[in-house]
């Protein structure tokens, strides 16, 4: 067989498989939404996660440490003591608030007024902001920056919120593990779908390919419609679960934007990209051979002409 | 052309179809099988087209042991066999044209090739004007016509028939055996499983007869 008359034969049978797909639409439909779902379901919690990932990941870098002065110290040792924290390197910036300043923004925000001119001295010590440097933004180099200061002359106490940030990297390395297991689980379910459907397709259509045989076919040959067919349900399904995620994604645009605006964050949804969607598809036809090819070899390789 | 040597078959259930047949038939041939249902005709048949195999004895296709033809082989030893049923077999959904290229299609011939010998066997068989219909809009002799095209489409060397006037009235089925008549008499070995004596009594052929799957004396 020439490449030529081989290439126009695949085309026909590719072509001719849609044709009996479209034939009954309603059922391969029905099977393409299967397909869809379970495919969208692990999509959306990647999305998910990706998102989470990309809102999360400079929020070390964005968090300050707060060293509290011991309240018999000077406002110069306070000013000696941020000058030597600034000198660090693993520090980008300090910046000292007096006890001045923070009863004075207490007041103005606490509503409570009257109370603190019933104490007789201010309560609050002074405090220093640091910042810590983006090359030592990691929650280990931040705990050790938080070690050193504490252990600085005069220095109370250093309060550094760094743990919920370490646990919800735990939480998300838990959530992602569980995608990935629900992921492949609901590949090899996809698998089965389009294994399953293409076996009844194949009892349906015993007497034809018997006749086939008859007249020569090879089990290859008798196979390729029903694997071209496979491939159609995977990038049908496929298809149909990058519409929902659009969808999904979509809905959910708006609401994220306002709420991270309340949050004054620039952040805003991500879709999957243009790459995450070709790849979706390419896994989503994948499966679709891949389950077709089980199938069809099984019971194509069984129908034997009487 | 066609050769047995001693062949037994005994099916899964039990039931032993032919018990020790020996024969042969030249190439060129025209032969009857003959007998009641049962009595191993069918089994000839299946033997010759790798349908079957047989329990004891060897089978000789065109001076080749068809026990050395392995499962991956019988597709392409098919394609040399022209093969017409009782019932036809052809597939409803597909207009005539397309089950007569059926064999050519599997066998991989370019498309202009396809349509020319398609075209060239529904005119043998006198068909030329309904390749488009479906089988099911065709008379059955019609349609056992389609068969015999799809058959003799591959030109094969030999040609083999179960019964294929079965369902036939009289008139039409002397047609279907006159023509396989003509496709004997351009060279191709012809082999007819019948139960009708009166209709081959009109053919100057070679009758096998099988009685209790043995070649009746």
């Amino acid at each position: 067989m020439s490449v030529s008359a081989w290439t126009l034969r695949h085309a026909q049978t590719l072509v001719g498989s849609l044709g009996r797909l479209v034939q009954a639409p309603l059922a391969t439909l029905m099977t393409m939404a299967v397909i869809a779902i379970a495919l969208a379901l692990p999509l959306l919690l990647s999305i998910f996660l990706a998102n989470i990932r990309a809102a999360t990941a400079h929020w070390n870098q964005a968090l300050d440490i707060s060293v509290y002065m011991d309240k018999r110290a000077s406002a110069a040792r306070s000013q000696a003591v941020a000058q030597q924290i600034r000198s660090r390197p693993d520090v980008s910036a300090v910046r000292l608030i007096t006890a001045d300043e923070a009863l004075a923004q207490f007041r103005s925000v606490s509503g409570f007024g009257n109370a603190l001119d019933a104490l007789h001295d201010n309560p609050l010590p002074d405090t220093l902001v640091v910042t810590p440097a983006l090359l030592a933004a990691g929650p280990n180099d931040v705990e050790a920056l938080k070690t050193a200061l504490a252990a600085l002359a005069d220095v109370q106490t250093v309060q550094v919120d760094t743990q919920w940030v370490t646990r919800l990297q735990g939480m998300m390395e838990i959530v992602n593990r569980v995608g990935w297991l629900i992921g492949a689980l609901l590949g090899v379910g996809i698998v089965l779908v389009i294994g399953n459907t293409v076996r009844l397709d194949i009892l349906n259509r015993r007497a034809e390919i018997e006749v086939m045989k008859l007249v020569g076919a090879t089990d290859g040959f008798a196979r390729r419609p029903f694997l071209y067919s496979g491939v159609w349900y995977g990038l049908g399904g496929g298809l149909l679960a990058l519409a929902l995620c659009t969808a999904a994604v979509g809905l959910l645009t708006k609401p994220v934007a306002h709420l991270a605006d309340l949050y004054d964050s620039p952040f805003r949804l991500q879709g999957f990209g243009w790459r995450g969607g070709v790849a979706v598809l390419a896994l989503a036809v994948a499966l679709g051979w891949l389950g077709s090819w089980l199938a069809a070899t099984r019971h194509i390789r069984a129908i034997a002409p009487t | 052309m066609i050769r047995f040597d001693q062949v037994f078959k005994r099916y899964a259930n039990g039931r032993e179809a032919l018990a020790g047949v020996s024969f042969s038939i030249e190439d060129g041939e025209m032969a009857f099988l003959t007998g009641h249902s049962g009595a191993g005709k069918s089994s000839i048949l299946k033997l010759i087209a790798l349908i079957e195999r047989p329990t004891r004895g060897q089978v000789f296709i065109a001076n080749q042991n068809t026990a050395a033809i392995k499962a991956r082989g019988v597709p392409h030893f098919r394609r040399q066999l022209g093969v017409v049923f009782q019932d036809h077999k052809l597939l409803q959904d597909r207009p005539v044209a397309e089950n007569v290229a059926l064999p050519l299609i599997i066998a991989g011939l370019p498309r202009r090739d396809i349509d020319k010998r398609v075209r060239a066997a529904l005119d043998q068989v006198g068909l030329l004007s309904k390749e488009k219909s479906l089988p099911l809009e065709l008379s059955t002799g019609e349609q056992q016509r389609v068969g015999i095209a799809r058959a003799v489409v591959g030109r094969p060397r030999l040609l083999i028939a179960d019964e294929p006037t079965g369902n036939l009235d009289p008139e039409l089925a002397l047609d279907i055996m006159q023509l396989f008549k003509r496709f004997n008499d351009v060279g191709v070995t012809v082999v007819i499983a019948t139960h009708d004596l009166h209709l081959i009594d009109r053919f100057a052929a070679r009758r096998i007869p099988f009685r209790e799957g043995r070649v009746a004396a």
